[in-house]
């Protein structure tokens, strides 16, 4: 039983060591997008609490955390509390599989890249959850809404991630970034990474594609009703989404942790550190686009995701299957 | 072996109560919801027996697509507080005799399966495939399906496309007079078409609307 026992304690703080970085990060992130797009816009951004306005996203947490959270008389009670929670635990659970370095990642499983994949097809359960339950017509527009382009855009990340799978012949995610070591895959697949980009800023309803959430129209989409901390968790949910997108972006294609120049001085630097630095680039790409790209109407975001981006990605696999087959370069197993 | 059992027990008893719930629920997004959880509680199974590819594509495919779809049509119907009537004698009662031949069915079906399970154990030593251990199950799946299965599996395809047709074909209707946006049309329109100068009489004015 005491074996059991140390077990649960050595698996609860390997959990904690990836959690809390993750949660702070997060928080830190919130503040580079807000500075990012204050950049662009030639404002200030936040800057007042802490140095550079660092500590800005610590504060709102605390304001969050004092506020009364709110529950509409006429919601579904059980269900409107239980969304937030879905959302955030669902963005965090995924984090278990991210390989930071050869030896250092949580759960080394076989079938990885599915796993990230069915986690995030789960995301959508916290904004339909959230939209139904607050029995109002902004979130449940915003809900139906999000749900249609989650399930759609899913499709396509589904095809491209086939495209990476064949070039490495493995579900696991440690497999797909050892495969990378020649040549990383944004290279031969790079229309691939684009879509992949695009298509990962509609699954996290990021700006261009934050119709969910479209505050011209639909106020706040399915969080219109939330308040206090349970609106901070949506929040926290949909930022470590982000944060995962992007490392899973880094993962495929920009070689996850290896390092892009391996001669003496760089080959110091700990892999982890190489993770972090690509999964920074992504992000400061996707605050990049919030800054500059106006918002999509909604039947152009489903026309890009079905007609556009579905049949190109089909059209990419059958060019990578027979690419490979020809030149017989199917990965063996 | 007995963390094994503990955690076996709890999500087959979660599945088990969740599908009870399923039917029971009064309110039928309730039920949908205990679906999921149903779903969630055998893919949980299915990877404690190490079948872990099955489990995530169940997670995606039912839970990450049909179950959405299931919550989308529920939530659409407005019949959020349905009267559960099955145990009422009305008119309605007619579903109830068909109901319970298929239960019946199930029931013996079941039975077979585990009649097979108890009393031929030598069964599953049958199977003329070989799965070798040391391949995950990813591959041997892929293995299977690609070679001596190729033809059922292709056969399979090939009536998932053809329903997938008839629903579009089923749902599809093009209605006369709406005006369609043609983004290529939009694109490629020209300044001297969309500019008309037109000498205007004083007092007389110029009709616009061709």
């Amino acid at each position: 039983m005491q074996e059991y026992f140390y077990l649960l304690l050595s698996e609860i703080y390997k959990i904690l060591f990836l959690l809390v970085p993750v949660l702070v990060s997060v928080a830190m992130i919130v503040w580079l997008d807000r500075r990012m797009w204050a950049f662009v816009q030639k404002r200030r951004g936040p800057n007042v609490v802490g140095p550079f306005g660092l500590f800005q996203s610590l504060a709102d947490a605390l304001k969050y955390l004092f506020k009364e959270i709110i529950i509409p008389a006429s919601s579904n009670k059980i269900i409107f509390i239980l969304a937030p929670i879905v959302t955030m635990t669902l963005a965090l659970i995924a984090w278990a599989v991210i390989p930071f370095s050869e030896d250092f990642v949580l759960a080394d499983i076989n079938v990885g890249i599915l796993y990230i994949f069915a986690v995030s097809s789960l995301g959508v359960y916290g904004i339909i959850m959230g939209g139904w339950a607050s029995n109002s017509k902004y979130p449940f527009l915003g809900a139906i809404r999000s749900a249609a382009q989650m399930v759609s855009y899913e499709v396509s990340i589904g095809i491209i991630i086939i495209n990476v799978l064949l070039c490495v012949g493995s579900l696991n995610l440690s497999d797909i970034v050892l495969a990378q070591e020649k040549i990383w895959f944004i290279v031969p697949l790079f229309p691939m990474f684009v879509i992949f980009f695009i298509s990962a800023l509609a699954e996290t309803n990021r700006p261009p594609f934050d119709l969910p959430e479209a505050e011209a129209e639909l106020v706040a989409g399915y969080q219109t009703e939330y308040s206090g901390m349970m609106y901070a968790m949506f929040w926290l949910g949909e930022y470590a989404n982000i944060l995962l997108m992007c490392s899973l972006g880094s993962i495929l294609f920009l070689g996850g942790w290896l390092s892009p120049i391996n001669i003496y001085p760089f080959d110091l630097i700990p892999s982890p550190i190489w993770l972090i630095l690509k999964i920074l680039l992504l992000f400061i790409l996707f605050s990049l686009v919030k800054a500059i790209v106006p918002r999509y109407r909604y039947d152009q975001l489903m026309r890009l995701g079905w007609k556009i981006f579905l049949p190109f990605s089909l059209f990419w696999v059958v060019l990578t299957a027979s690419y490979l087959l020809y030149f017989n370069l199917l990965p063996v197993i | 072996m007995i963390v094994h059992a503990i955690f076996f027990y709890t999500f087959s008893l979660i599945a088990i109560l969740s599908a009870i719930m399923v039917t029971v629920s009064r309110n039928t997004v309730h039920s949908v919801f205990f679906l999921i959880l149903d779903f969630i509680s055998v893919s949980c199974l299915f990877i404690m027996i190490g079948a872990e590819f099955l489990g995530m594509i169940m997670l995606i495919v039912y839970v990450g697509a049909v179950a959405v779809l299931f919550l989308f049509v529920v939530m659409m119907l407005n019949v959020v507080e349905q009267k559960n009537t099955l145990f009422e004698s009305d008119s309605n009662g007619k579903h109830i005799p068909i109901g319970l031949l298929i239960s019946l069915i199930i029931f013996f079906e079941v039975i077979i399966v585990i009649g097979g399970w108890k009393y031929k154990p030598d069964l599953l030593n049958s199977i003329s495939l070989n799965i070798s251990s040391e391949l995950t199950n990813t591959h041997s799946l892929g293995y299977i399906l690609y070679t001596d299965y190729i033809h059922l599996f292709q056969l399979s395809g090939i009536i998932l496309l053809v329903a997938m047709i008839g629903a579009i074909v089923l749902t599809f209707r093009r209605r006369s007079g709406l005006k369609r946006q043609s983004y290529f049309k939009q694109i490629s329109r020209e300044k001297v078409e969309g500019v008309d100068l037109v000498s205007a009489d004083s007092k007389k004015g110029v009709k616009i609307d061709v």
